[in-house]
């Protein structure tokens, strides 16, 4: 039977990782990430999970190593954070477009300069264009869950893409939190075990990665961009498996209290569970506020988010990331993109907050709504929240 | 289980009629690094996997939809083909022991040129090499960024020309001495390296197999002269490459278990002059030039007999 215990987020990643009977870890120590290969490390080491670890000498090689190992039909696994994010990026585009079907973890943080080991989105939202699924928890449950989900979505032969589990750095990945463990064998029955599809095998030699002129690049682009729309429906029914299976139920996007809400709020990652209480603070006060998730980055769920969004007078936006010198924060644009033909458009207000770890409380999220319904004018397409030079 | 690697050593008798690559390849005509690399595979034979390095052999076998290679092959990037080549060991590891590896006994291969070796790559080589993970390197070395039309690269030895080290009146051609990438790999205390080059067939191969036959890392530093980049004529490709053997500017030997062994070094040694002036990257050399040359290959054939020399 399922059990639930109070235990540090990163451990059960690492805990869940180790039911998927992976094959290869290869990982590199950064902050906040490092507990998850720690514990896989003791896993490996106490003899509970039969892998080979490869304590690689950089995340360049951490990612690289995965993908060996994944060719040669292995389960691989990693996991990073923020400056080595940023030094796995040139190989994250080869892992998607090779289709190899590596899952990994990732502790957001805020990249350098100024150095700062603190949660904010800007790691993982430059990766947004490297073809990988993406993934965000909300809490430790859905961080534990994702991951035993993501083997079997990047597994899985209509997709066959990499996909990137992201959990906030510190304000989800240390934290003690109750999790309802799975066991082994209920992992086995839900995951089934890996059918690689390129192989490097000297029975049947295959060359993996060739060189690829003006004549194939862009139908081997469109063909990863087919598989990487298709995993959205294929997690939908890894969705519903699992909920059969264990009683939770995931959607790409979610909705709290959005019915009659005259002003949503839209976040990503561990935040949400902060801007829940504070939907819940503001509607005791008479404020028609709801609350809209996203779980599922790409394939951004495009039609679900906007009938999720459908209604709201003004849809105030929480991004966790500065894009320096563009036209908003990366999800306040991908809204407005979805509205823009549209023929009813909410006011979208989009607030950058949250920066390099900066705290964001119930009260943060009472200001944006106090903002967005004031109808503040926004100079730009967004404004920075509790920021001393103005 | 049978081995991957045949042991018998190579002779013209029983040269393997073995071919990892089907005829026909894009490289320039000539090309040393092409038969250095075909050589290569003849000794190791088909129970291999090849992770490749990006550069002129990549390029050259692999224009989807056609592929050169009849063993398994990946490429993924430049720096990057030690940390693949980590991985596949890995999982070679892992789905053995788990009873889920089909087939025989598999040899990695890694292969790299020398920028993709001794410059971008050499991070992930010497993580690799540090790891010990049971793989044959080979380095196929000529001397500069061919791929990406001769540019200097850290194993570019001194004065020669390349498109950014050019002819200047200020600074004629390289002005810093060619990295010492053997010296480096040594350092990291490898069951097995040596020095070849497809002048010696026979030798290559033999060290290929031998490198390949033991467990841990083995590296194999292939001398490959490139007509295109080093100015020689297309025919005199392997007459160079003996030459830089002749002259003792690029010595024969094998590093095993850390004991030097070097190859027979010849009574007479050419003057390294005959090596330089067959080379349009050196024709602007001065006669004082040549003579510091010599010096520079006199001593570190000296330092190499000395190393040769302990127990």
């Amino acid at each position: 039977m399922s059990n639930r215990v109070g235990i540090e987020v990163s451990i059960a990643v690492a805990e869940a990782v180790g039911l998927c009977d992976v094959d290869v870890v290869a990982a590199y120590p950064i902050t906040p990430q490092t507990h998850i290969v720690e514990h896989l490390a003791d896993l490996v080491a106490e003899g509970k999970l039969n892998a080979e670890y490869i304590a690689v000498e950089s995340e360049h090689s951490a990612i690289s190593a995965v993908m060996g190992a994944s060719a040669t039909g292995g389960r691989a696994f990693t996991a990073t954070a923020s400056q080595g994010l940023a030094l796995m990026h040139e190989i994250l585009f080869a892992v998607s477009s090779l289709r190899l079907p590596v899952v990994m973890a990732v502790a957001n943080r805020a990249v350098s300069a100024p150095i700062n080991i603190w949660a904010d989105l800007s790691d993982v939202m430059p990766q947004r264009d490297t073809g990988w699924v993406q993934l965000f928890a909300e809490n430790g449950q859905e961080a534990y869950d994702l991951m035993v989900q993501a083997f079997r979505l990047a597994e899985d032969h209509r997709v066959l893409l990499p996909v990137m589990v992201n959990l906030d750095g510190f304000t989800l990945s240390h934290m003690i939190e109750p999790i309802t463990m799975m066991e082994r064998n209920e992992v086995r029955r839900f995951l089934p075990p890996i059918e690689p599809a390129r192989l490097l095998d000297p029975d049947h030699p295959r060359s993996i990665g060739p060189f690829g002129a003006q004549d194939v690049y862009t139908e081997a682009k469109m063909q990863q961009e087919m598989a990487l729309l298709r995993s959205q429906e294929v997690m939908e029914e890894i969705w519903q498996d699992f909920e059969a299976q264990f009683g939770r139920r995931y959607h790409a996007v979610e909705s709290y209290r959005t019915g009659d809400a005259e002003v949503v709020l839209v976040t990503m990652g561990a935040v949400s569970e902060t801007a829940r209480a504070a939907v819940d603070e503001m509607r005791a006060q008479g404020i028609a506020v709801g609350l809209v998730r996203i779980r599922m980055w790409r394939p951004l769920p495009q039609e679900e988010l906007r009938q999720a969004l459908e209604g709201a007078k003004v849809v105030a936006v929480l991004d966790r990331m500065l894009t320096p010198g563009g036209t908003g924060g990366p999800v306040g644009e991908a809204l407005r993109s979805i509205f823009y033909d549209a023929p009813v458009r909410p006011r979208i207000y989009e607030v950058v907050a949250g920066l390099g770890g900066r705290e964001i409380n119930r009260r943060t999220f009472k200001e944006i709504v106090r903002q967005a319904l004031a109808g503040q004018e926004q100079v730009r397409q967004f404004t920075f929240l509790d920021v001393r030079c103005a | 289980m049978e081995a991957a690697i045949d042991t018998q050593k190579i002779s013209m008798k029983n040269l393997p009629a073995f071919e990892a690559l089907a005829s026909g390849h894009r490289a320039c005509q000539g090309c040393g690094e092409v038969l250095a690399m075909r050589l290569a595979m003849k000794a190791l034979g088909e129970r291999i996997i090849v992770v490749s390095a990006t550069g002129c052999m990549e390029v050259i076998t692999t224009p989807y939809p056609q592929t050169s290679w009849l063993v398994p092959w990946m490429h993924v990037a430049f720096e990057n083909a030690s940390a693949v080549g980590s991985g596949v060991a890995g999982a070679l590891l892992a789905l053995a022991r788990k009873g889920r590896l089909a087939g025989g006994d598999t040899k990695i291969v890694i292969m790299g040129g020398d920028g993709g070796t001794s410059d971008i790559g050499m991070q992930s080589l010497s993580g690799a090499l540090e790891r010990g993970h049971d793989f044959v390197y080979l380095c196929f070395d000529n001397e500069a960024y061919m791929n990406t039309g001769i540019q200097r690269s850290s194993a570019t030895p001194r004065c020669a020309w390349t498109t950014t080290c050019p002819l200047g009146e200020e600074h004629p051609g390289k002005q810093e001495a060619k990295k010492d990438l053997v010296g480096i790999v040594e350092k990291h205390h490898i069951p097995y390296l040596a020095t070849a080059t497809p002048a010696y067939p026979f030798d290559l191969m033999n060290k290929v197999r031998r490198g390949a036959q033991v467990k841990g890392p083995a590296f194999i530093h292939v001398l490959a002269p490139c007509p295109t980049g080093w100015r020689i004529p297309t025919q005199e490709v392997i007459k160079v490459a003996r030459l830089a053997v002749q002259t003792r500017d690029y010595p024969l030997y094998e590093v095993v278990n850390g004991k030097y062994i070097l190859g027979k070094p010849g009574k007479n040694p050419k003057p390294v002059a005959e090596y330089l002036k067959a080379q349009g990257r050196f024709k602007h050399l001065s006669e004082n030039d040549l003579a510091a040359m010599q010096q520079e290959v006199d001593e570190r054939f000296a330092q190499l007999q000395w190393l040769a020399s302990r127990p």
